[in-house]
């Protein structure tokens, strides 16, 4: 099996495919060469993790690289609840429209954003959003998902959660967190 | 009826207003001399006719693409690559092409509507004449076809009169589809405009083929008081044979209970339909029964619950004969569009073909007559009945668990399931002996056994799923009012002024199938949350049955604790796929009698009014076809918002309206031609939700409109406000974009919203009577 093959099997994209994030050095490089960064995330971050969930891995990161982090409506409903809010909140479809307008000034209205990270959607739909973005912006694109996204420019391949949990540590903690 | 092209041509029209002697369609062919509504702008639009129009609404809902691919394999210039701005050797783009797809999908889906309308229409005009009356409500109905007579200035009165129409609308679709030729349309937007033309036919044709199906073979007409019908894999009486039948197109299996009434076996007989055939052949019959949507196609015949399967066409897994061979059931095909490889015997005698079937030396067969058909259904049903034994290739729980036992655990079948269900888990747990996580999925699959064709071992989830959860299938036993058909001219004439107003917070029309992402449960829970708000609840085709399959705590289904009527707090079951024109002819017809703007070939006045003033919104929580398409774009055009569900998003376009941008929000003031900012009023055309929660608060939403009274938007946005704190805890972060008037405020919340609209910066907005068109200004300022 090749080792970039999609998390669904038949969602092959084409001639682009994602590179693969090998370590988390490369996520942390990006989001340093990269002026506006920003997190997007949707509803499955309540994936849990061995007692904690995909979210409070989300929230860690964006205080200690400090990133404004857009949730889509269900996940704002999660960042609530654990008492964290969101530099912006709005439905995917809205997110994806306002990603794609390069006269779209970003959740503080200083400008669009360079580097989007992204996870926590539904396999598809986060494969689909993905796809409308790199063909219709050149705004760089990371997924942070733990399956692999090939429309994305950088993507970790199909790895556990427990792998994820690690990767995501060692970028947090590149950022003093 | 000639075949040539046919061609419009409108005697004595000389200006909108004035009365036209003749609309004449075709050769000779005259319809309506004496109509004293005058005939609009726009008698049997081209593919142009009204481009002016979809472009307004396409500069203020503009297309998100979604690219499910990065080439072009159309033709064999191709593959072409068409990533990042790159063009493909025709010179098409990226947009161009994604919205050429959607174009694509939206013909096949009108085709196949109008197919359907086609092979209904003239069935029908074989047995009771082209001369039959069209009659869908006897004096409660007097606008008998509010699409037909909006699109092409035709007021149908008989069969015939529609067969002649669908001429028409063929033509349309066959330019439609060759604008999706390489080398023909270029423009992104052009596609658009050109899939709402698409959309538009669609509705004409559902139309046609259910006014014809109510007036001939007597459906409720316009009937809120339609009776109840058992709907639910539980409900079928299995001592006695089952017949099942799937699909769009009645025929067959209406003429299969008047065999068995002609015969003395109704009621020894059970006839149990999957699909739109099922509401179709309760609004012919109640005594028929409907299993459920789609998705239980498989399980229902993998149980080995029919005898027999009678196909016809639209939405029979293409599997079907190997299905039906794997539990001994013959399959007999009655559509010459769904023929699934069987011999035809259209013209054999039917002792013969009932030979072959029972003996197993044919499979099934092809017959293309519905009486034939019927007759060989409920013999052969009959006889293999007591030696089938409903036998069945669902394995009990003890085999469950030793297959379970093969599972490698590879992943594979969670790696193609549509529902992202953890199937391998529940493997795993089925080899320890339990078979709980399992059962837990049955409710979330859509029963596509994508994940059995992917697996290497050759395991059955499906079926496996299906085999833990055989009590709770069995249990499903609900009730669901038929489809009534039309709405009565009575009941808009109650509704008309306050929906208008906004006092009827809005309409919901839950339409489509069933490729729901979290089961059809949460269909149900929003059709409740919503009747319980005294919105109105409209549903049609798997939809209406979806929201059917829930009971309260007394084990009452939706159906049977809110009324039938059109009016707050009803929930209304029009029928199958065919019967969402009656939804779009409420709204229309809301213009029409409530307001009184002549509908008569008058689309972009009534399309404006209702953009404007008609708070409604469709919702096809699981639409998955290319019908679902054409049928979400006739919505559009005609100025009603509608929401997907997850699996929307693979629709590869939405139609997106931006709160942010205030220059897209400014309507004429009618009274006085002054450009007025409204609001984004309502926000989007097509738009995709990722839960329950996001929908709950879009439809509110959605429901807005500029036209709304004070106190009709205190009451939208008393829902908007409620249902957004009650899942986000806060006001609405876009709150003060509706509020127009400190009269718009809900009262109990009067303190809370001015102190957030201070905040906000808000001003006061004028309250317009609004439209998109220059001509309907009255007084130029
Ligand atoms: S239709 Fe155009 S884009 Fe598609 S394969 Fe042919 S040349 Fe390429
Ligand atoms: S694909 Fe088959 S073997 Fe693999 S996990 Fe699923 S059921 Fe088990
Ligand atoms: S049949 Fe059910 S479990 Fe199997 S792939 Fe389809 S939705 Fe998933």
């Amino acid at each position: 099996m090749s080792l970039t093959r999609s998390w669904m099997i038949a969602e092959i994209p084409g001639p682009t495919r994602a590179n693969v994030i090998t370590k988390p050095e490369i996520v942390a490089a990006l989001i340093r060469r990269h002026k506006r960064p920003l997190l997007v995330v949707g509803s499955k971050i309540t994936t849990d993790i061995g007692g904690e969930s995909m979210a409070d891995y989300v929230i860690r990161l964006a205080k200690a690289a400090n990133i404004p982090v857009l949730a889509s409506l269900p996940a704002l409903k999660v960042f609530r609840e654990k008492g964290f809010e969101p530099a912006a909140a709005m439905p995917l479809a809205d997110i994806g429209a306002r990603l794609v307008d390069p006269s779209w000034q970003g959740v503080d209205g200083k400008g669009p954003h360079d580097l989007v990270l992204i996870l926590g959607f539904r396999y598809y739909e986060q494969w689909l959003l993905l796809s409308g973005v790199k063909h219709f912006s050149d705004t760089m694109l990371v997924s942070l998902d733990y399956r692999y996204q090939p429309h994305a420019n950088w993507s970790f391949l199909n790895i556990s959660l427990e792998e994820w949990k690690k990767n995501l540590k060692a970028i947090i903690e590149k950022f003093g967190g | 009826m000639s075949k040539r092209a046919l061609h419009v041509k409108l005697e004595k029209l000389e200006a909108p207003s004035v009365l036209v002697k003749g609309l004449e369609l075709g050769i000779g062919r005259i319809f309506e001399e004496e109509w004293e509504e005058p005939l609009g702008p726009t008698p049997f639009p081209s593919i142009t006719t009204l481009r002016d129009w979809d472009m307004k609404l396409l500069k203020r809902y503009k297309p998100f693409y979604m690219p499910f691919c990065d080439v072009c394999c159309l033709c064999t210039f191709g593959k072409c690559d068409l990533t990042k701005g790159k063009r493909g050797a025709c010179g098409l783009n990226m947009a161009a092409q994604q919205s050429r797809i959607v174009l694509l999908a939206c013909c096949i889906g009108a085709a196949t509507h109008l197919g359907h309308a086609k092979h209904l229409v003239e069935h029908l005009i074989e047995k009771y004449g082209r001369d039959h009356p069209i009659d869908v409500g006897g004096e409660h109905v007097y606008i008998e076809a509010p699409v037909t007579r909006l699109v092409t200035g035709v007021r149908p009165k008989t069969l015939g009169d529609l067969e002649d129409i669908c001429e028409y609308l063929a033509g349309e679709i066959v330019h439609l589809l060759s604008c999706c030729h390489t080398g023909m349309e270029g423009d992104n937007l052009d596609f658009e405009s050109k899939v709402l033309h698409a959309g538009m036919i669609d509705q004409v044709a559902m139309e046609i083929a259910d006014i014809a199906q109510i007036s001939a073979l007597d459906f409720p007409k316009a009937d809120p008081d339609a009776p109840l019908v058992e709907l639910g894999a539980g409900v079928v009486d299995l001592e006695k044979p089952v017949i099942l039948v799937i699909g769009h197109n009645v025929p067959p299996a209406a003429a299969i209970m008047d065999y068995l009434v002609a015969n003395n076996l109704y009621g020894q007989v059970e006839v149990a339909g999957i699909c739109c055939t099922a509401h179709d052949v309760t609004r012919y019959n109640p005594g028929a029964k409907i299993i459920g949507p789609i998705s239980w196609q498989l399980r229902f015949v993998r149980s080995g619950m029919a005898d027999v399967i009678v196909v016809d066409e639209q939405c029979i897994r293409t599997d079907i004969l190997t299905e039906a061979q794997k539990v001994k059931a013959p399959l007999i095909a009655t559509s010459e569009k769904a023929c699934h490889g069987l011999r035809d015997r259209t013209h054999d005698d039917p002792d013969e073909i009932i030979e072959d079937l029972l003996t197993g030396r044919e499979p099934g067969a092809l017959i293309l007559e519905p009486d034939k058909a019927a007759e060989v259904a409920v013999k052969v049903a009959v006889k293999i009945a007591p030696e089938r034994k409903r036998f069945k290739i669902i394995p009990d729980v003890a085999g469950v668990i030793e297959e379970a036992k093969k599972c490698t655990q590879c992943k594979t079948c969670a790696r193609v399931c549509p529902a992202e269900l953890d199937v391998p888990a529940a493997m795993a747990k089925a080899k320890e002996g339990d078979v709980s996580a399992l059962a837990a999925l049955y409710d979330y699959c859509i029963g596509c056994a994508r994940c059995e064709s992917a697996c290497p071992q050759g395991l059955k989830p499906h079926s496996y799923i299906v085999a833990a959860s055989e009590k709770e299938m069995k249990s499903e036993k609900f009730k669901v009012r038929a489809g009534r058909g039309p709405i009565r001219d009575t009941e808009i004439r109650n509704v008309g002024s306050p929906i208008v107003l906004g006092e009827i917070p809005g309409v919901v029309a839950l339409v489509g199938c069933a490729n729901y992402a979290n089961g059809g449960r949460e269909l149900a829970e929003v059709a409740e949350e919503f009747a319980r708000r005294r919105y109105i609840i409209v549903a049609s085709g798997c939809a209406a049955m979806t929201i059917g399959m829930m009971k309260d705590e007394e084990g009452k289904t939706i159906y049977e604790r809110y009324p039938g009527v059109f009016d707050a707090g009803g929930v209304v079951n029009v029928g199958s796929c065919v019967s969402n024109p009656h939804i779009a002819g409420a709204a229309i017809k809301i213009a029409s009698i409530f307001a009184k703007r002549n509908l008569r070939a008058n689309y972009e006045e009534i399309a404006d009014y209702i953009l404007n003033r008609v708070g409604a919104v469709g919702v096809a929580w699981g639409a998955m076809s290319q019908k679902a398409a054409a049928i979400a774009s006739g919505f559009w055009r005609l100025g009603v918002p509608v929401i997907v569900g997850p699996h929307g998003f693979k629709y590869r376009r939405l139609l997106l309206g931006r709160q942010d941008r205030e220059e897209d929000w400014y309507v004429y003031d009618a009274r006085t031609g002054k450009k007025v900012y409204v609001g984004p009023c309502p926000e989007h055309l097509f738009y995709a939700a990722e839960s329950k929660e996001e929908l709950m608060v879009m439809i509110p939403k959605l429901c807005m409109r500029p036209n709304d009274t004070t106190k009709g938007r205190m009451i939208k946005l008393t829902h908007y406000i409620d249902l957004y704190k009650k899942i986000y805890g806060t006001l609405p972060p876009d709150l003060h974009l509706f509020v127009r008037r400190v009269a718009d405020i809900p009262i109990t919340m009067k303190e809370e919203v001015l102190e957030f609209l201070k905040e906000k910066g808000w001003k006061e907005m004028e309250i317009p009577d609004p439209t998109l068109l220059p001509r309907l200004i009255r007084k130029k300022e």
